[in-house]
């Protein structure tokens, strides 16, 4: 009697769930990297995203144009958290132009650029190269990165 | 009586989008407290009206403006009767949220003064808190809040107790967008009437699922929306008695809500045109009055019952799983169905859902009082309607139990 049956996911959109949601990813989002609170802290800003109600705070050490040190506060999507802790990792020791140098390249990555997505620079980073294939968690991955552009990009 | 017994199948056949694959599979629409899918009937009135019968209303002394006027009026008439209101007491707006902010700039604007009080509830949808905020801050009023009770009821102690001789109005909602719980507002209405206020009722999440009567209910205002209810977006309407209505300033001004205009002042046609200032959109009321007849002949007794089922089979099911919670109570409730599923962001359970063509809304559903409240930033939410099956929760459960494995459980 009933001919809309119910099956599961496709076999394409499963492979690309199992991008998305690869271990590294959930390993982030469980156990965050540099999640907490830097006292002395010369850069801060938090952003959420209004609509699904992710929460990112960003903190940063700048010293003589590097970011010696890095942390964030927040909550939200596994995607929006673990791109936070993958972030704060990968700018410890950078330059502030590397800095944004790297925001550019994860950027294109988001977009769909292969080039981007092999560019080691990003190290676990390329993770996160599956969420192009789902347009509207994009804007979740770049909640940290739109805190550093800010951040950083500000006149002293 | 017992209601006449709803055959989903046949209802499904009505709504041509159900038939739509997403992501490969078949659709399975449960994001209905957001919007409703929209029944062929409406779709071709609304084209119908475009097709042979558009021109602008109340005004040319030609044919076509003849039909039109017609078609906007009977519209009026049904959606009124609709929810057991008198044709002149039903305002057209865009949506719910228009009605209210209609309310509280009129009304709120007129009646309220320093130290007058607003109580509102912690349940209460943004539509229904920030139009309050502002025409308050303008009149140096105060908003109150009405707690809820453990299991997400309103707490009918803490109303009557901050009921006050300054309480001028309750704004309430029927129906909470996120706990499903369905709140006494016949009651509500009556305490608030005791203690010399008005009472406003949003409709927005009941007008499409419970048999209303605003005569029954005893409120002053009843605000709903047409798109949560089978009719198009852009379309909503505020009902009032008519003593208020009559007595309450105009709130936009234009053409269509005049009597005669002097170039200094002017005077203001009969309610409810007073209240419809500009050209209306006239196909999206036409469009309205469709899904009104729709719902009515498939009768709103049988939706509810179809309804209250399914959310039984539903909370049923979905409890049965380890780390479900569910916000909100189990009784006293419509098919709006708020949780929170173990470690699993509800953002991240609407992706790996949406992969198996299922839809349901992530977020804070404009009520982040309510969230903070919860303790959450944001629930999932799974909400129901007449065209929606046990096959559909079924693919929900399974859709859950693919996302933990997914996740490689719970932390």
């Amino acid at each position: 009697m009933n001919d809309h049956q119910m099956p599961g996911a496709g076999h394409d959109t499963e492979v690309q769930l199992q991008q998305l949601y690869q271990e590294v990813i959930l390993d982030h989002y469980r156990k965050p990297r540099n999640k907490g609170v830097i006292a002395a802290s010369t850069h801060q800003l938090t952003l959420n995203n209004p609509l699904c109600g992710d929460v990112v705070e960003l903190q940063l050490v700048v010293r003589d144009g590097k970011i010696v040190d890095a942390a964030f506060e927040g909550s939200g999507c596994s995607i929006s958290q673990a791109s936070a802790s993958m972030m704060t990792e990968r700018l410890k020791g950078r330059r502030v132009a590397d800095a944004l140098e790297l925001d550019a390249t994860f950027t294109r990555m988001l977009h769909g650029d292969e080039a981007a997505a092999s560019d080691e620079d990003l190290g676990d980073l390329r993770a996160l190269a599956g969420v192009s294939r789902f347009p509207v968690r994009i804007k979740c991955a770049l909640l940290a990165w739109n805190c550093l552009e800010e951040l950083l990009e500000a006149p002293a | 009586m017992t209601a006449k017994a709803l055959d989903v199948e046949r209802i499904r056949n009505d709504f041509p989008i159900l038939n739509r694959k997403i992501h490969g599979q078949p659709l399975a629409y449960l994001d209905n407290a957001a919007s409703s899918q929209k029944p062929a009937a409406v779709i071709a009135a609304v084209s119908g009206y475009f097709l042979n019968s558009h021109a602008n209303v109340h005004r040319g002394a030609h044919q076509l403006s003849v039909e039109a006027t017609d078609a906007y009026e009977s519209a009026r008439a049904v959606v009124a009767d609709f929810i057991g209101g008198r044709t002149k007491e039903l305002i057209f707006t865009r949506g719910t949220t228009e009605s209210i902010n209609l309310v509280a700039n009129s009304w709120g604007a007129a009646h309220l003064a320093e130290g007058d009080e607003v109580l509102l509830t912690l349940m209460e949808h943004h539509s229904n808190l920030v139009p309050w905020q502002l025409v308050a801050a303008r009149a140096g009023a105060r908003l109150k809040f009405v707690g809820l009770t453990p299991d997400g009821r309103l707490d009918l102690e803490d109303l009557a107790a901050k009921l006050g001789p300054r309480t001028r109005i309750v704004a309430l909602t029927h129906v909470s967008n996120t706990l499903g719980v369905v709140n006494p507002v016949a009651e509500v209405a009556r305490l608030a009437h005791e203690a010399g206020a008005l009472c406003l009722v949003d409709g927005a999440q009941a007008a499409p699922h419970l048999l209303v009567d605003v005569v029954d209910i005893g409120c002053d205002f009843y605000a709903f929306s047409g798109h949560k209810m089978c009719g198009p977006t852009g379309i909503g309407a505020l009902w009032g008695k008519k003593e208020l209505l009559d007595a309450m300033p105009p709130w936009q001004g234009g053409g269509e809500m005049i009597s005669e205009v002097q170039l200094e002042h002017s005077t203001w046609a009969a309610v409810p045109h007073k209240f419809e200032a500009g050209t209306p959109s006239v196909g999206d009321a036409v469009g309205l009055g469709a899904a009104v007849r729709y719902l009515s002949q498939v009768g709103l007794e049988a939706i509810h019952s179809h309804e209250i089922e399914l959310t039984e089979y539903a909370l049923e099911r979905l409890t049965e799983l380890e780390g479900f919670e569910l916000f909100g109570p189990r009784e006293d409730r419509v098919g709006v169905i708020s949780f929170r599923f173990g470690d699993i962001h509800a953002h991240d359970l609407a992706t790996i859902l949406d992969a198996r063509g299922i839809a349901i809304r992530a977020g804070h559903h404009c009520n982040q009082p309510l969230m903070r409240h919860l303790g959450v930033d944001a629930t999932a939410r799974a909400s129901l309607y007449l065209y929606n099956t046990r096959a559909e929760i079924d693919a929900l459960v399974e859709g859950l139990i693919a996302a933990k494995t997914l996740f490689g459980g719970f932390a």
